[in-house]
């Protein structure tokens, strides 16, 4: 068992900028959406990061990732580069989808990064078919496949469950439990809100985890991960997490009361691993704020280099909708 | 099913799965009673002992589950076969299909493919009323990036799964109920087909005849009456109804100057529909008559014989109706 934290400090520093990158870079893709360069939907993460941070963190570049249409975080997690996914928010033929996909379709081969997906739930049966490719084609791969509360609902949530446990597939399945489908509260739309007793009733093991605490998180994923790569099929966690922000840009948010965005705030992953670390002396003055600084540096020049890019042109509106070759086809087989 | 006796149309598709299986390790199936069972339709039957269990899966009724499971291993680098039982029962995992299967590679910019087969039953005639005896090849054909085929004829039957596994984008196979015991005629001789183009059945002058699937031998036979009354018919198999052949079909149109659309789908918002208007767009002027369709009647397939053939495009329709279009009625 994994229950030792890894808590040095070269680690913990890397987990909180991390989380911070996904924060500034969203917070500067709202000022372009107000600019209206973004346009369409904008799903934020603020709030959810350590989710990402902790569970990508723990992946090796041979595992594959299927997210949500809330995937900014995930995709950063993963190491696409800002400029890419910035690009592609813009419209560009530099984009990480040549401007199809924007904001919810981030895609990236490189990365085994299977997007970006904007129909709830849709995204678990993609994700046991990765896995049960991978295992059939002999690969020591896991993949992670993130979802929200939401998804729950959906009876794909429990299609996929099902097959994964019952062929043992490599699937890491994360519910980020942020409480709210849209503006649907979890205890509205369902009479058993423990999440995690579902997945089990699958027969995988399935945890709760503070989905606001990096470090439990990164836990978490180790022992679920441990299990899976044993080749004992499946395991599920169910991050406890919260939006802070609206479901996408705005809405009124009559669905929650301010005193519970409040009170989540109080658990803001960032601000907590901070200040964890300079309690115990980890992070030291001046580093937080160089850190941020360094930051907003790559996310200038991301969004600089993302501007000066083409829009992708209408010239090539029906490329790639029929594919004349499997582009990813040299390395499969 | 196997042995002496001519090929029939189910022992056709066997086949075209057992060379799959056998010639390429990336393939394997997936689908609701394809393996201990021997497929509903016993086209599987005897893969699972011949592949075993790891590519002949058997699959809980979890239509969009495993459907969506067959895409992620496509994207992957396997060439997943899924078999949907019924296209009535591909409705559940429609989502999967249009949403994900047809709309990855574009959203990606290219960067997946997704070369997935996706087989089912369509069609009725077998007396299993309305949630098992419907004709939705054509929704289908209406999603951008996927492919539609629809074999007719013993050798499609057999040759059109290798060029569909070969294809890099998802492909949907439509098999007609009525025809897993048909036997021909057949041309053993043919080895391969293309999934590209509409085929001339049978060469006529006077009339044009298009048609698909369980239809084609009704539009054959139909054109033996009509032989006999010196009416000469030209029998289009359209094969592929995503993307359209329409070149085959205008050519034979502005030759014959009439057209007949057979389908057995229902007429509103069909892909009967959608081959008139290609003619109406590009050989108007060619048309020394007006178009006409014979397609189902538009209610749910009903139960009862009586009421279920009266329902479908039978011969006696399509005949009456070229012959009405010839003014010999």
């Amino acid at each position: 068992m994994i229950d030792k934290p890894h808590l040095d400090r070269a680690h913990l520093l890397e987990m909180l900028e991390g989380m911070l990158r996904i924060r500034l870079f969203e917070a500067r893709c709202v000022e372009l959406y107000q600019a209206q360069k973004i346009l369409g939907f904008l799903h934020l993460y603020d709030g959810q990061e350590a989710v990402s941070v902790g569970v990508i963190g723990s992946l090796g570049p041979e595992d594959a990732v299927v997210a949500t249409y809330r995937e900014h975080g995930q995709a950063l997690a993963r190491g696409l580069g800002m400029d890419v996914l910035m690009a592609e928010m813009l419209g560009m033929e530099q984009g990480c989808c040549r401007g199809r996909g924007g904001s919810m379709h981030i895609f990236d081969a490189g990365t085994r990064f299977y997007g970006g997906n904007a129909i709830v739930g849709a995204g678990l049966p993609l994700a046991v078919g990765i896995a049960l490719g991978d295992s059939m084609m002999r690969r020591d791969a896991v993949t992670a496949c993130f979802f929200g509360d939401g998804a729950v609902d959906e009876g794909e949530f429990h299609e996929s469950l099902s097959l994964a446990a019952l062929w043992q597939l490599p699937v890491l399945f994360v519910c980020e439990n942020n409480l709210y489908s849209m503006g649907m509260a979890l205890e509205r739309a369902t009479a058993e809100p423990d999440i995690a007793k579902k997945a089990a009733a699958y027969a995988m093991p399935a945890e709760v985890v503070d989905g606001m605490d990096v470090v439990a998180v990164e836990l978490a994923t180790g022992r679920a991960l441990e299990h899976i790569r044993a080749g004992q099929g499946p395991a599920f966690l169910e991050c406890r997490t919260y939006r802070f922000r609206a479901h996408s840009m705005f809405d009124a948010q009559s669905y929650r009361t301010r005193e519970e965005v409040a009170a989540w705030r109080e658990k803001d992953p960032i601000v907590r691993l901070r200040g964890w670390m300079e309690d115990a002396g980890l992070l030291h003055e001046g580093e937080y704020a160089a850190m941020e600084s360094r930051i907003r540096a790559d996310i200038d020049a991301a969004v600089a280099w993302a501007e000066s890019g083409s829009p992708e042109s209408p010239a090539n509106l029906m490329k790639f909708v029929t594919m004349d070759h499997v582009p990813q086809e040299g390395q499969a087989s | 099913m196997t042995g002496a006796g001519p090929l029939t149309y189910r022992e056709a598709c066997r086949q075209a799965l057992i060379e799959a299986l056998e010639s390429d390790p990336r393939v394997f199936m997936m689908g609701e009673d394809i393996g201990a069972y021997g497929g509903c339709y016993a086209v599987t039957k005897g893969l699972l002992e011949q592949f075993g269990p790891e590519r002949v899966r058997d699959t809980p009724l979890a239509e969009s589950g495993f459907t969506g499971a067959g895409i992620g291993a496509a994207m992957v680098g396997m060439r997943p076969i899924v078999e949907l039982m019924t296209c009535n029962f591909s409705l559940l995992a429609l989502d999967q299909i249009m949403n994900s299967a047809a709309t990855l590679a574009h959203m990606s910019g290219g960067q997946f493919a997704v070369p997935l087969v996706i087989r089912m039953a369509t069609g009725a005639g077998r007396r299993v009323a309305a949630q098992h005896s419907h004709s939705l090849e054509g929704w289908f054909a209406h999603i951008p990036g996927v492919k539609v085929l629809a074999p007719a004829v013993i050798e499609d039957a057999r040759y059109m799964l290798g060029p569909a596994l070969a294809d890099p984008n998802p492909v949907l196979i439509f098999e007609h109920v009525m025809l897993y015991n048909d036997t021909g005629p057949h041309d053993p001789s043919v080895t391969e087909v293309d999934i590209s183009s509409a085929a001339v059945r049978r060469e006529g002058s006077d009339v044009t005849l298009v048609t698909y699937g369980g239809s084609l031998r009704k539009c054959l036979a139909a054109a033996g009456q009509l032989a006999e009354e010196r009416i000469s018919a030209d029998v289009i198999d359209l094969r592929i109804l995503r993307p359209l052949d329409s070149a085959t079909v205008l050519e034979s149109v502005r030759r014959t100057r009439r057209c007949v659309i057979v389908d057995e789908a229902w007429r509103s918002g069909s892909i009967a529909a959608e081959i008139g208007m290609r003619i109406a767009e590009e050989a108007f002027f060619d048309l020394d008559a007006p178009l006409r369709r014979v397609c189902s009647a538009e209610v749910p397939v009903p139960y009862a014989p009586a009421m279920e053939d009266a329902a479908l495009p039978q011969v006696d329709d399509i005949v009456g109706t070229v012959r009405q279009l010839l003014g010999k009625s």
